[in-house]
């Protein structure tokens, strides 16, 4: 397999940085190559948040993704920024609770998840970021199930243990949708 | 060791812990900081100093106090700290005292950007500073290759007494890569440092740290006693790394964050049956001749690609001399070229494109 381009991004604070990380660890725990590259400056203080990762089975040049094979948009500026350059055949999902606006490209994959609410209603405040990776995992399959589990372990920093039950809440809520 | 993902930033900064670094003196700037942060996180847990100078110029001449006490010394900065760091930088090739200075590239001139560049390669490889002297200059690609090479960094600056310089860019520095950090088994000071300025008790003459030579023959005896250095130096220290190059027509000549793009853009132009390859400075001084040479008699052009306006290129023209052409594509102010586009540059020089 070629190399899979994964482009996230949303406002700061919803754990775009965070959700990247947890991809690429994901690909790194099946022994896959993977680059991770946040977006960094003015952007950062400004509101945008984004965050490239590659996960390849060969060298990985750029680690900037200009064309996604996955989007992940979770506020309304980075779907109009990002929307025309993900690839034909490729994955976006919307969280169509911040987002009310409809894709409409038709040669694309879209999946509309109110990621935000669902968070919100289950007592899972700030793991919308995860409740998108769950879906992401079901609709592209770009990781193994075991591969994200490992991931949350490498990623969830021992004295936040008790975020790990939350965080596989989220990820469960999102693969189920 | 098992791999961990780690910013390019703070792997050549454990890196350098490893290293045997207990002396670090910087000053923030993005998009280095997180060296610098790390090394204030981790340096007092481990009886090591780190110290947040009050300029960049201050961080570089207590790097040269460190050093002369005989203590691998570090710093750090990105483009417009290290202008101002040269001065610092100068002092030290004039007294012949090893030390590490990163530099993680932004786009300039000025305060210019904070996104990635390679616009300072010239002033690595030709003019850190004043007077008649170099750097050794080496170019990571990878975040492993930014925690290897700074040990080799440490190792050869303590070896022929002269400031070792890491040329990395903000792409290398903000990115996460899987890294295995090697144990090496380095002290503090793992080369005996007679020459250091440290206390003795009067059981020696004292050691004299010192650039100021007020008589122009002593100085330039000593100025052409580095010379010979340099060349012992060029011979021996030449790195390169060289992927498909050896039936290619077409090399492309790069380093760093560029190089990786240039290697996609090799990959894709196989596949159109272009035969391209891609040879990649991993020293920048000495600069790798050694490795364009001998490929000079097959290769049909050369093209060389940097995030700059055109600075190594000099140097594969100067490696070149003519004897082939040497083509130039660079994009700067912080943009990262497309593989796209460095495919397009290779189309070109095999006619297939107008």
């Amino acid at each position: 397999m070629s190399t899979l381009n994964i482009l996230l991004a949303g406002f700061g604070g919803q754990g775009i940085l965070f959700l990247g990380k947890m991809a690429a660890y994901a690909g790194l725990m099946d022994n896959r190559q993977i680059t991770w590259l946040p977006s960094y400056g003015p952007e950062m203080r400004g509101g945008t948040a984004n965050c490239s990762v590659c996960i390849s089975d060969d060298l990985i040049g750029s680690p900037l993704v200009i064309n996604p094979d996955i989007l992940v948009a979770m506020n309304l500026p980075s779907l109009e920024k990002f929307i025309d350059k993900v690839v034909p055949g490729g994955t976006v999902l919307v969280d169509c609770s911040i987002i009310d606006k409809k894709v409409h490209r038709e040669d694309i994959n879209v999946f509309y998840v109110p990621a935000t609410r669902l968070a919100a209603d289950n007592g899972l405040p700030g793991l919308a970021n995860m409740i998108m990776l769950g879906k992401m995992l079901k609709e592209t399959k770009f990781c193994t199930e075991n591969a994200l589990e490992e991931a949350l372990l490498k990623c969830v920093p021992p004295r936040k243990a008790d975020m790990m039950e939350l965080n596989r809440k989220a990820l469960k809520i999102g693969s189920e949708l | 060791m098992a791999k961990v993902l780690m910013k390019g930033n703070e792997a050549l900064a454990e890196a350098a812990i490893m290293a045997g670094c207990r002396h670090f003196f910087g000053y923030p700037i993005t998009p280095q900081t997180e060296l610098a942060a790390y090394m204030a996180k981790k340096m007092p847990k481990i009886g090591g100093v780190y110290l947040q100078a009050e300029s960049e110029i201050a961080a570089i001449n207590m790097v040269l106090g460190a050093s002369a006490a005989g203590k691998r010394a570090m710093t750090s900065s990105s483009s417009p700290g290290i202008s101002l760091k040269s001065e610092g930088i100068s002092y030290i090739a004039g007294s012949d005292l090893p030390a590490v200075i990163v530099n993680v590239q932004r786009g300039g001139p000025g305060l210019g950007g904070i996104q990635p560049s390679q616009a300072d390669y010239w002033q690595a490889t030709r003019a850190t500073g004043h007077g008649d002297f170099h750097l050794m200059v080496y170019a990571p690609s990878t975040v492993q290759e930014m925690t290897d090479l700074v040990a080799l960094a440490f190792d050869n600056a303590d070896k022929y007494r002269m400031p070792v310089m890491i040329l990395s860019d903000g792409m290398l520095g903000q990115m996460m890569e899987p890294v295995e950090l090697k144990t090496a088994n380095a002290t503090d000071c793992p080369i005996e440092k007679p020459w250091a300025a440290c206390g003795h008790r009067n059981s020696r003459p004292h050691n004299v740290i010192n650039s100021l030579y007020l008589t122009p023959q002593a100085l330039e005896e000593l100025v052409k006693k580095r010379y010979e250095k340099y060349e012992v130096i060029k011979k021996e220290e030449q790195m390169a790394d060289e992927y498909l190059t050896d039936d290619a027509d077409i090399i492309l000549v790069a380093y760093g964050a560029s190089s990786r793009i240039c290697r996609t853009a090799v990959n894709t132009a196989r596949k159109e049956g272009i035969k391209a390859g891609l040879i990649r400075p991993i020293t920048l001084w000495p600069y790798p001749a050694k490795y364009i040479e001998k490929h000079i008699a097959h290769a049909k052009a050369f093209l060389c690609v940097e995030m700059s306006m055109g600075q190594m290129v000099d140097d594969v023209r100067l490696c070149v001399n003519g004897r082939k052409p040497v083509a130039f594509y660079g994009r700067t102010g912080g943009i990262i070229p497309a593989p796209d586009e460095v495919l397009n540059e290779i189309r070109k020089l095999t006619g297939g494109v107008k």
